[in-house]
C-alpha cells in the first residue's frame, strides 16, 4: 500500500539487541527529556488574572452598543434577526416617545431584545447586517448557567452602560469588520 | 534512685524523638502530596497548585481538610470491620519503620548525649523487611473486604507484585549485609564515613534495590496495583474520605521511608565528607540525610512522571527473571570480593 | 515485668488460635492466626532471640500467610461455603488431635529440666551465635533442610509447568 505521507514508520518486529534489552539506556534518555522540560518555561497561565489577548476574529458575547451620548444605537429593524442562520434573536420594536431622546437615537427602537444563547452559534452574521452598527460579539465569554432560561439574554444582559466605566471597547473588532466588508483584508 | 532517674529521662528523651519524627514523617509525607503535584506540573510545562497559600504551600492542609470532611461512604456488601481495619493497618506498618533508622549521631543537648535513634537493634534491616512485608495486609485486606472486583484485582496484584520483589530486595540487602558484616543500620550508616558510601562498591545492588523499592512503593512505573485505566483505583476504589486519605497517605509515608533506607543503606545515611560528629557535625547530619531523602523523593516523582506503567506479566518476568538473578549475582561477586580483599 | 508480658502474650496467642480455630469465616481464620503469630513473635523477643521472631514475622506472616490470604481471597470462600462436617468426622478429628497433645505433653516432659536459654545466656539467640551455631555444631542438619526446601522448589516449579513433557 502506497503511504499517504512520509511521517509513518515501518514497524519492525526485529530483536532487540543488548542495549535496548536493558531498558536503562532509553530510560535515562526519556528522564533527560523530561528534566529539561522541568526547567523550561511554563506555558500554563493563571487564567483568572492573567489572560491571552483574543484574536479579532474571536466572537463571544454580544453587546449592543449605545452612541456617544449615550443613546442606544438600535433601531429595531430586524435585519440581525433576518441574518440569523440559528434564529436566535427575536425582538419587539416600540416608537420613542417625547422625553426619551437621551435614551434611543432613531424614532424607533427595541422594547425587547432577546439573544438565545444555546441557539446562537456565533457567526458573526448579525453584525454584518446591522445598518447602525449596533451589535458585535465581544471577547466576553458567556457565563454557564444551570437553568436553559437563563440562557435567553434580554436586553439588561446585552446591552452596555450608559457610563463610560461601563463601555465595551469594540474598536478592534469595529476595524476588523470594517475591513472584512470594504474587502481590504485580502 | 538514681537509675530510676536515669530510665526516665531516657523515657522522656525516646518519646520526644519518637513525636517529632512522626510529625515529620506525616508532613514529609504531606508535603510529598504537594511535591508530587509540583513535580509533574513542571515536568509537563504546567504550574501546578498556586492557589492555596504562597506558591501553593498550604494545599496539603486543604487537601486534608478535603478529606476529612468529605462524605464517608461504606459499601453495603463490605465486611465492615476489616473494611475499618484496613487502612488503619496500612498506616501503622508504614509508621513503624522509621523507628530503626539513624537519622544522626550523637547530638549532645545539655550535658546528655542523645541518640538520633528511636531503637537500635541490632537487626535493623530484618526489622524493615519485615514490616515492609506486612504493608500487604492493609492492602489485601482493603481490597477483599471492599467486596468489588476491582478493588478485590488490584488487591491481589500489589500483594503478588510485593511479594515477588521482596525477594530480590531480600537478595539485594544480603550483599550489603555481607559487605557491612552487621545487621544494625546504626552501624551500617557509621561505616560509611565521609565519602566512603556504599554505593561504590554495590552499584549493581543499589539499582535493583532502587528498582524494588519502587515496586515496592506501588509507584510507577509499578503502580500496577491502582492502574486508574484498568481498575478504576485499585484496591482503594471503594474508599472514601479519610480511610481514602489514609491509603494514599501511607503511600508518601512508604515512599519516603524507602528513601531513607536507600540513603541509608547505599549513600551514607548521615554521613558527607566535611562532616564530623562534632557538635555541628550532629546538627549537620540529620540535614545531610534529609538533603538526600528529598532528592531520592523527587527522583521517584521523576520517574513517575517519565515512564510508563509496565504491563502485569512484563512486571513478573522482570522480577522473576531479572531482578532474582542479578540479585544472586551481585550476592556471589559481593562474596567473593569480601573473600579476596579481606584476606 | 517480664511475667506479666509473657502472661499478656500468652493469653493472647491462645486466644487468637482458638478464634482462628472457630471462626466461621476462613479470610478471618487466616488474620486471627497472624495475630497468633505476633504473640508467638513477642515470646521469641522476651527470650532474647530477636533474629528468630524477626524471621519468624517475615516468612510466617509476611509470606505464607500472605500466600494463604492470597488463595482464600482468589477461591472468594466465605462462611456460607463452610462445608458442614459430620459427627464421625468431628469425632475422628477431635482423637487425632488429642493424641498429638499427648505426644507433644509427653515429649515436652522429658526435657523440662533444660534451662531457658534467656536464663543460661542474654546473647544466646543474637544473629552472631545463631549463625556460628547452625555452621559448626549443626552444619549437617542445616543442610539438609537445606537440600529439602531445593527439592521442594524444584517440585513446586515442576507442578507449576502445566504442560511438561515427560
Amino acid at each position: 500500500m502506497q503511504a499517504l505521507t512520509n511521517r509513518s514508520k515501518n514497524v519492525v518486529d526485529k530483536k532487540m539487541t543488548f542495549m535496548e534489552r536493558i531498558y536503562l539506556p532509553a530510560i535515562l534518555s526519556g528522564m533527560w527529556i523530561t528534566l529539561k522540560h522541568f526547567f523550561r518555561k511554563k506555558n500554563a497561565l493563571n487564567y483568572p488574572e492573567e489572560k491571552r489577548p483574543f484574536a479579532p476574529v474571536y466572537r463571544g458575547w454580544h453587546v449592543l452598543k449605545r452612541d456617544a451620548k449615550g443613546r442606544e444605537n438600535c433601531t429595531a429593524c430586524g435585519l440581525c434577526a433576518v441574518a440569523c442562520p440559528a434564529e436566535a434573536i427575536t425582538m419587539e420594536a416600540a416608537e420613542r416617545r417625547k422625553g426619551e431622546e437621551h435614551l434611543y437615537r432613531e424614532e424607533k427602537y427595541a422594547a425587547v431584545y432577546e439573544i438565545n444563547m444555546l441557539r446562537c452559534i456565533f457567526c458573526g452574521l448579525c453584525e454584518e447586517a446591522c445598518p447602525k452598527e449596533a451589535i458585535f460579539l465581544t471577547d466576553r465569554i458567556v457565563p454557564s448557567d444551570y437553568v436553559r432560561q437563563n440562557f435567553i439574554f434580554g436586553k439588561d444582559m446585552l446591552v452596555e452602560g450608559i457610563d463610560p466605566a461601563n463601555r465595551i471597547d469594540v474598536t478592534v473588532r469595529q476595524k476588523h469588520i470594517q475591513e472584512h466588508k470594504t474587502g481590504s483584508g485580502q | 534512685m538514681l537509675i530510676l532517674l536515669f530510665d526516665t529521662a531516657l523515657i522522656l528523651e525516646k518519646s520526644i524523638l519518637v513525636i517529632v519524627l512522626f510529625l515529620i514523617t506525616l508532613g514529609v509525607a504531606a508535603y510529598s502530596t504537594y511535591g508530587e503535584r509540583k513535580v509533574a506540573a513542571f515536568i509537563q510545562d504546567r504550574l501546578g497548585p498556586n492557589r492555596a497559600g504562597p506558591f501553593g504551600l498550604l494545599q496539603p492542609l486543604a487537601d486534608g481538610v478535603k478529606f476529612f470532611t468529605k462524605e464517608d461512604f461504606m459499601p453495603n456488601a463490605a465486611e465492615r470491620w476489616l473494611y475499618i481495619l484496613a487502612p488503619g493497618a496500612f498506616m501503622f506498618v508504614a509508621c513503624m519503620t522509621s523507628a530503626v533508622i539513624p537519622w544522626g549521631t550523637q547530638l549532645t543537648i545539655f550535658p546528655r548525649p542523645v541518640d538520633l535513634q528511636v531503637a537500635d537493634i541490632n537487626i535493623g534491616i530484618l526489622y524493615v523487611m519485615g514490616f515492609t512485608s506486612l504493608g500487604v495486609y492493609g492492602i489485601m485486606i482493603g481490597g477483599w473486604s471492599s467486596n468489588n472486583k476491582y478493588s478485590l484485582y488490584g488487591a491481589i496484584r500489589a500483594s503478588s507484585q510485593m511479594i515477588s520483589y521482596e525477594l530480590a530486595m531480600g537478595l539485594s540487602i544480603i550483599a550489603v549485609v555481607m559487605l557491612t558484616g552487621t545487621l544494625s543500620l546504626k552501624e551500617i550508616a557509621a561505616q560509611q564515613t565521609g565519602f566512603n558510601w556504599n554505593i561504590w562498591y554495590q552499584p549493581l545492588g543499589f539499582l535493583l534495590f532502587f528498582i524494588c523499592s519502587l515496586a515496592e512503593c506501588n509507584r510507577a512505573p509499578f503502580d500496577m496495583a491502582e492502574c486508574e485505566t484498568e481498575l478504576v483505583g485499585g484496591y482503594h476504589t471503594e474508599y472514601s474520605s479519610m480511610k481514602l486519605g489514609f491509603y494514599l497517605f501511607a503511600e508518601y509515608i512508604n515512599m519516603f521511608i524507602s528513601c531513607t533506607i536507600i540513603a541509608t543503606l547505599y549513600f551514607g545515611g548521615y554521613n558527607f565528607p566535611g562532616v564530623d560528629p562534632g557538635w555541628l557535625g550532629g546538627f549537620m547530619g540529620p540535614i545531610v540525610l534529609f538533603a538526600k531523602i528529598f532528592f531520592f523523593i523527587f527522583v521517584f516523582m521523576w520517574i513517575r512522571w517519565t515512564i510508563p506503567r509496565f504491563r502485569y506479566d512484563q512486571l513478573m518476568h522482570l522480577g522473576w527473571k531479572s531482578l532474582i538473578p542479578l540479585a544472586i549475582l551481585n550476592m556471589l561477586l559481593t562474596g567473593a570480593g569480601v573473600l579476596l580483599f579481606e584476606n | 515485668m517480664t511475667l506479666y508480658l509473657f502472661l499478656t502474650l500468652a493469653v493472647v496467642s491462645v486466644i487468637t488460635a482458638l478464634l482462628m480455630v472457630f471462626s466461621k469465616s476462613p479470610v478471618r481464620s487466616v488474620l486471627y492466626l497472624i495475630l497468633t503469630f505476633f504473640a508467638i513473635a513477642g515470646q521469641y523477643i522476651l527470650l532474647n532471640a530477636q533474629f528468630l521472631a524477626v524471621v519468624h514475622i517475615i516468612v510466617y506472616a509476611g509470606a505464607i500467610m500472605v500466600l494463604f490470604l492470597f488463595v482464600l481471597m482468589m477461591l472468594n470462600l466465605n462462611s456460607d461455603t463452610e462445608p458442614q462436617k459430620s459427627t464421625v468426622w468431628k469425632l475422628t478429628a477431635g482423637i487425632a488431635s488429642g493424641l498429638l497433645l499427648v505426644t507433644l505433653v509427653g515429649a515436652l516432659r522429658g526435657s523440662i529440666q533444660i534451662s531457658t536459654p534467656a536464663e543460661a545466656n542474654g546473647r544466646v539467640g543474637l544473629v552472631e551465635n545463631l549463625g556460628r551455631v547452625l555452621f559448626t555444631d549443626f552444619v549437617v542438619p542445616f543442610e539438609i533442610a537445606g537440600i529439602l526446601f531445593l527439592a521442594a522448589m524444584v517440585g513446586a516449579v515442576l507442578v507449576g509447568k502445566r504442560d511438561l513433557q515427560v
